[in-house]
């Protein structure tokens, strides 16, 4: 459904250099990525700020035309086939709005019928599955500007997929969004991706979007693909690490180790330590450490994928 | 979402021209409603227009009082009154001033938005803009005038093709006018701003398009560039003009064509400007 082949965009900055003189530098804000998504897959595309997100959505969308490389989506080249991508693609950046603002939002949803060319029947049975799914009701009738955020973001989403488009590509759907709203973004992409009719790239800073709905993980950094598989390959990569947190009656004594797990952290005047489990099972890490010392609690904390990424982020912005 | 999926192999049936009037017509409803939103801004508005009706008429009229044999530039009294009530209803009409959208969003990057539709943003803002026409010429050209008939002799319209000819105008006014400024905004694609440029339009449009005094009373080697060489009078002084019937039928209509061919070329260099845009665009922000 999409593939991008060495896809680079480049960007050419004025740096000043010398009282009135300025010298022009590239800079590559994607660097060669290819990628191939299937037809129904729901892929997270994750990075740190400025790693390249949004210039590929961008070129995904044929709004931004690549330096080089190959890419087409849906059988088509976003760029020169932009209009006719339109019909087949819903885009939702969520940091911009694609609905009337001083109109109101049921108004919006209408014209886009007509922006869409889409017939009056399937029009009107995806607008009541919307508003079933995303509880529009309330706010039909108010004009845009006088919506909360996530009032506007649920308009959003719908606007997008008021004409039955077969790419989904939501950039930061989820972005200021408080919990409730939250939720019912995900819960209604993880309904509308199950059917597995509509093929969805989501970009997000908040990994739980992910985790509760992307299989795939693709993670950016500096324009180039560092990690492309299921969130469980990830942590299997870049070797998460399970940990085990104990509440001790009486501190550990100085130099106690446990054979294959570090010690990264004593709180409480030494009440409670963690362990990084290493080469060690679990199992056997609770045994040694009850023999050794007088555990009054204890529990086995699985590696959170905010830890991983943030370790695999600073890990490649570090590398030279 | 089996009624979202279960359409998506068939976009939407291909009936284009009927399909892309409605289209039309409906971003034309669309700017319409945004203005009739506004109703606030529309009295004050219009109420405006009125107090600089009745400055700008009497200074015409102390021109012509002036001026040897009354009628300077070749209108009458008559015609000078109706040339600025009409022209004040109708410079919200044609509008001239104050739209800074395109501008705005290519500066903010809501551009992207107006791109990942199937519509070119020419054609999409060109139909808003004459929903807000439509709207200004019910509510912003009664009042100017009427209270110009109560204060001010009128001329009235003798020939049966004025009125036609004038509508004609009005329309090719509104189009030329929005290309103009379509061109002035998307300067911000290279310039990320557009605010000098919208300026420099904001001051030179009103004196080119006839606003401030009527171009006839320039010497006519200037008059005449002006008209052919650039589509500012097109803007406003030709429907006046035609209004008024200040030229002889074949010259009246003449100054309609020249209207269209203008209204053309300036639609024609909007597309091309935006396609250019698109080539080296860069959207702002992430």
């Amino acid at each position: 459904m999409i593939e991008m082949r060495e896809l680079r965009k480049t960007f050419t900055v004025r740096v000043k250099a010398g009282r009135l003189r300025r010298e022009k530098r590239e800079v590559a804000a994607v660097d060669g990525v290819s990628l191939s998504i299937a037809r129904g897959e729901m892929v997270g595309y994750i990075g740190p700020n400025g790693a390249g997100k949004s210039t590929t959505l961008k070129m995904l969308t044929g709004v931004l035309s690549p330096t080089s490389g190959e890419v087409s989506v849906s059988g088509l080249r976003p760029v020169p086939q932009r209009t006719r991508l339109a019909l087949r693609i819903g885009v939702v950046f969520g940091q911009r709005s694609q609905l009337w603002w001083d109109l109101p939002l049921g108004e919006s949803f209408r014209l886009l019928r007509y922006v869409y060319r889409v017939p009056a029947a399937e029009h009107e049975a995806r607008l009541r599955r919307c508003r079933q799914l995303l509880d529009l009701d309330a706010f039909l009738d108010t004009p845009v500007r006088q919506l909360s955020l996530g009032q506007r973001m649920r308009g959003e989403l719908t606007a997008a997929l008021l004409h039955g488009p077969e790419v989904l590509f939501l950039d930061e759907p989820t972005i200021g969004l408080d919990v409730v709203s939250k939720q019912a973004v995900r819960s209604f992409l993880g309904e509308l991706g199950r059917t597995g009719d509509v093929t969805l790239v989501l970009t997000t800073h908040d990994l739980a979007d992910i985790e509760r709905l992307c299989r795939r993980l693709v993670v950016i950094d500096h324009g180039h693909v560092v990690h492309d598989g299921t969130i469980e390959q990830l942590h299997a990569r870049y070797g998460s690490r399970r940990r085990l947190v104990a509440d001790l009656d009486v501190p550990l004594p100085p130099g106690f180790t446990l054979p294959g797990a570090t010690m990264t952290s004593t709180e409480a005047d030494g009440h409670r330590v963690t362990f990084t489990l290493e080469s060690i099972a679990a199992g056997a890490a609770v045994a040694a450490l009850v023999t050794a010392a007088q555990v009054r609690d204890l529990s086995v904390v699985e590696p959170e994928i905010e830890d991983v990424v943030a370790r695999l982020y600073t890990d490649v912005s570090g590398a030279p | 979402m089996d009624a979202l999926d279960a359409s998506v192999p068939a976009i939407s049936p291909r009936r284009p021209i009927g399909a892309s009037v409605a289209t039309f017509r409906a971003l034309m409803g669309s700017g319409f409603r945004r203005y009739a939103t506004y109703r606030q801004a529309t009295i004050a508005g219009t109420f405006t227009n009125i107090v600089f009706g009745f400055l700008r008429c009497y200074v015409l009229l102390a021109v012509a009082a002036g001026a040897a044999g009354g009628a300077p530039g070749g209108y009458d009294a008559r015609q000078l009154a109706t040339f600025v009530w009409v022209g004040q209803g109708l410079l919200n009409v044609v509008g001239i001033w104050g739209w800074g959208d395109l501008a705005d969003r290519i500066r903010t990057g809501d551009i992207v938005a107006d791109l990942v539709r199937p519509v070119s943003p020419v054609t999409a803002y060109l139909a808003a803009d004459l929903g807000r026409a439509a709207h200004a010429l019910l509510t912003r050209v009664g009042p100017p005038v009427l209270v110009g008939a109560l204060f001010f002799p009128l001329a009235t319209p003798s020939r049966w093709q004025t009125v036609p000819l004038f509508a004609v105008s009005v329309l090719l006014a509104v189009i030329a006018s929005f290309t103009c400024r379509y061109l002035v905004n998307a300067t911000a694609y290279w310039l990320d701003d557009a605010r000098g440029p919208l300026m420099f339009w904001t001051l030179g449009s009103g004196v080119l398009a006839g606003l401030y005094f009527p171009l006839r009373l320039l010497p006519d080697w200037l008059a005449v560039t002006l008209w052919v060489a650039t589509p500012l009078p097109g803007l406003l002084q030709t429907p006046l003009d035609v209004l008024i019937e200040r030229d002889q039928p074949a010259l009246q209509a003449g100054l309609v064509a020249l209207q269209a061919v203008w209204a053309a070329i300036m639609l024609a260099l909007a597309h091309w400007v935006q396609r250019r845009a698109e080539r080296r665009l860069v959207v702002q922000g992430g």
